[in-house]
């Protein structure tokens, strides 16, 4: 790869972070919104008893940690339609740098920042008393963090490449996104509802929420293992990626 | 030496021709403009040769590279600024030059020098460090045109470059225009649908009207062509004064318009009285006639026989929504 596409890349992967640092409203409700999620359910739900739950918080903090991603990443990809709105997008777009190094550069910034985001609840769920399995679990948490932030960056790009406005992010948000997370098991097992479980093996948020949920927590109980969830959420990360990529370079400014 | 040239360059977009077989060509070092009313095809015709919009026929080069088949070599030798703001307004200007330079693969030490030699173009050194949310419309199109510099481009497109701005700042802008032609010799391609602007910068113009070029030539010679003179007058009963004027063989062209008739004269002066004589004989009362040097409103008129004003004010309602509507440049 030639070092004007490395340079791009960074160029990218820098815009994001500076404005990721600047923009203190995001940086303050990307932390606060899951860890309401975490206080309200985790105290909420703590009381009922879930079959083949132990410990409610420790079965919570994974799905909220990969609900913060998603959404973290989601944001990232849509936010092409930001730019395209206010132009931006034509100066990156007339540079003499491939429509790929745009892309890695935007999806590695928007992946680093739900990183972090999902890190920062991860210290705090820690600090609430969950349980965490050992490094090799972490490596696998970390592995799955990852996986989902591109995924929902490819998502992000599939649905700013198609839509002209931001009309139709709310709909996609409450249509599809919302009842995928709740029957992905990040909140409730979805295991006590047989049509509920048939569902979830056709939901793409299931293998990762589940994955993530193998990996970090100890002695928790999950669908499919972690091996066998990584395997799957790498072939949907790349399905994703493809698709959002391709339609992302096909865009006309 | 041509530095962009084209041949039938087209664009359609289902059953509406854009750019309709436009073929051109603009020297090297000189400021070339496209003056043509909103939706004439300007705008299509910078994105297909800035690489952002494929033409659905014809070709195009930009200093022997092909807009399609060079693409990478192309950008690299093009500066653009847009119609629409195109900056990053979360990030400091000096950033937006920075990021821009590094895009362009500019070495670290380069950049540095060269973003503030392009900001001291444009009177912007103080602002380096100041968000560009914080800016004003005349002070971003400043940034965004000193962005178009930054990476030494062989030519600078400028779409539209004072659309929306004051009198005084557009004023500041076409000389800093001007300046950077003459200081870094960049080749200049704009657009616009103000006359005035067209006649201030351009050494050569294009008129465009529906997607086609009418005519292109220096300005001089686009206003010697109309006659040294033109004279306007109003009258009592136009359409029988200007079958009767079209006989006299001193009259180079006659444009009726908006209940007024356009003549383009020698010696305007000396004509006004034969006019008067011939309109008395024929017992037609003249209201009103004046003479003057032929501006590029006429020139304009005489091309598309219309004025550019009038496809404006049809335009513009929709415009100004449409300008409120992203926040406005101002």
């Amino acid at each position: 790869m030639k070092a004007t596409e490395i340079q791009a890349i960074y160029v990218m992967w820098l815009r994001q972070m500076k404005r990721f640092i600047r923009s203190k409203s995001r940086l303050v409700s990307s932390i606060v919104q899951p860890l309401f999620f975490l206080f309200i359910l985790g105290s909420g739900f703590r009381v009922a008893i879930f079959e083949g739950v132990g410990d409610y918080l420790s079965f919570l903090a994974p799905g909220i940690i990969a609900m913060a991603i998603l959404f973290s990443s989601m944001f990232t990809g849509i936010s092409v339609l930001w730019d395209k709105q206010f132009g931006f997008l034509q100066e990156v777009l007339v540079a003499p740098i491939s429509r790929i190094s745009i892309i890695i550069g935007r999806t590695l910034g928007g992946a680093t920042v739900a990183l972090i985001q999902g890190s920062i609840i991860l210290l705090i769920s820690l600090a609430l008393g969950v349980q965490i399995s050992g490094a090799i679990g972490l490596i696998f948490t970390l592995l799955f963090m990852v996986l989902i932030a591109f995924t929902a960056v490819g998502f992000g790009l599939v649905i700013a490449s198609k839509m002209e406005d931001f009309q139709g992010f709310q709909l996609i948000m409450s249509l599809v996104v919302m009842p995928l997370l709740f029957l992905s098991s990040a909140f409730f097992p979805v295991t006590s509802n047989p049509t509920m479980k048939s569902i979830a093996m056709f939901n793409p948020l299931f293998y990762m929420v589940d994955g993530l949920r193998g990996s970090l927590i100890i002695g928790v109980e999950t669908v499919n293992s972690p091996l066998f969830n990584l395997i799957i959420v790498i072939f949907i990360c790349i399905f994703m990626m493809s698709i959002g990529s391709y339609l992302f370079s096909k865009m006309e400014s | 030496m041509n530095i962009i040239t084209t041949d039938n360059l087209t664009k359609k977009y289902n059953n509406l021709i854009a750019v309709d077989n436009v073929s051109f060509s603009v020297l090297k070092g000189e400021i070339f403009g496209f003056l043509g009313p909103n939706g004439a095809g300007k705008t299509t015709t910078i994105k297909m040769l800035t690489t952002l919009l494929n033409p659905t026929k014809g070709s195009a080069n930009i200093i022997d590279f092909d807009i399609i088949k060079n693409r990478d070599k192309v950008r690299k030798n093009i500066g653009v600024v847009f119609q629409e703001p195109a900056l990053d307004t979360e990030l400091t200007g000096g950033e937006n030059l920075d990021y821009h330079a590094r895009m362009y693969a500019i070495s670290r030490d380069k950049r540095k020098e060269r973003i503030n030699a392009v900001l001291k173009l444009v009177d912007l050194e103080d602002k380096i460090d100041i968000i560009v949310k914080n800016y004003s419309g005349g002070m971003k199109r400043r940034l965004e045109i000193s962005r178009g510099l930054m990476h030494y481009p062989n030519v600078l497109f400028l779409d539209e470059p004072t659309l929306g701005l004051d009198a005084q700042t557009r004023r500041a802008i076409w000389n800093y225009v001007k300046k950077m032609n003459k200081e870094e010799g960049t080749t200049i391609f704009l657009t616009t649908h103000y006359m005035d602007e067209a006649d201030y910068l351009c050494d050569r113009v294009g008129i465009i009207d529906r997607g086609k070029i009418l005519v292109i030539d220096t300005i001089e010679n686009l206003k010697n062509s109309i006659g040294n003179d033109v004279i306007t007058l109003t009258c009592s009963n136009i359409n029988s004064l200007e079958n009767r004027l079209e006989k006299e063989k001193w009259i180079f062209n006659i444009k009726k318009h908006d209940s007024k008739l356009t003549l383009g004269v020698e010696k305007g002066d000396e004509k006004i009285p034969l006019i008067i004589e011939i309109s008395q004989s024929e017992k037609i009362r003249i209201k009103s006639i004046s003479v003057r040097k032929p501006t590029l409103d006429d020139v304009f008129l005489h091309f598309t026989g219309r004025t550019i004003r009038e496809d404006e004010k049809k335009i513009n309602v929709e415009t100004q929504s449409r300008f409120r509507m992203r926040g406005g440049r101002r």
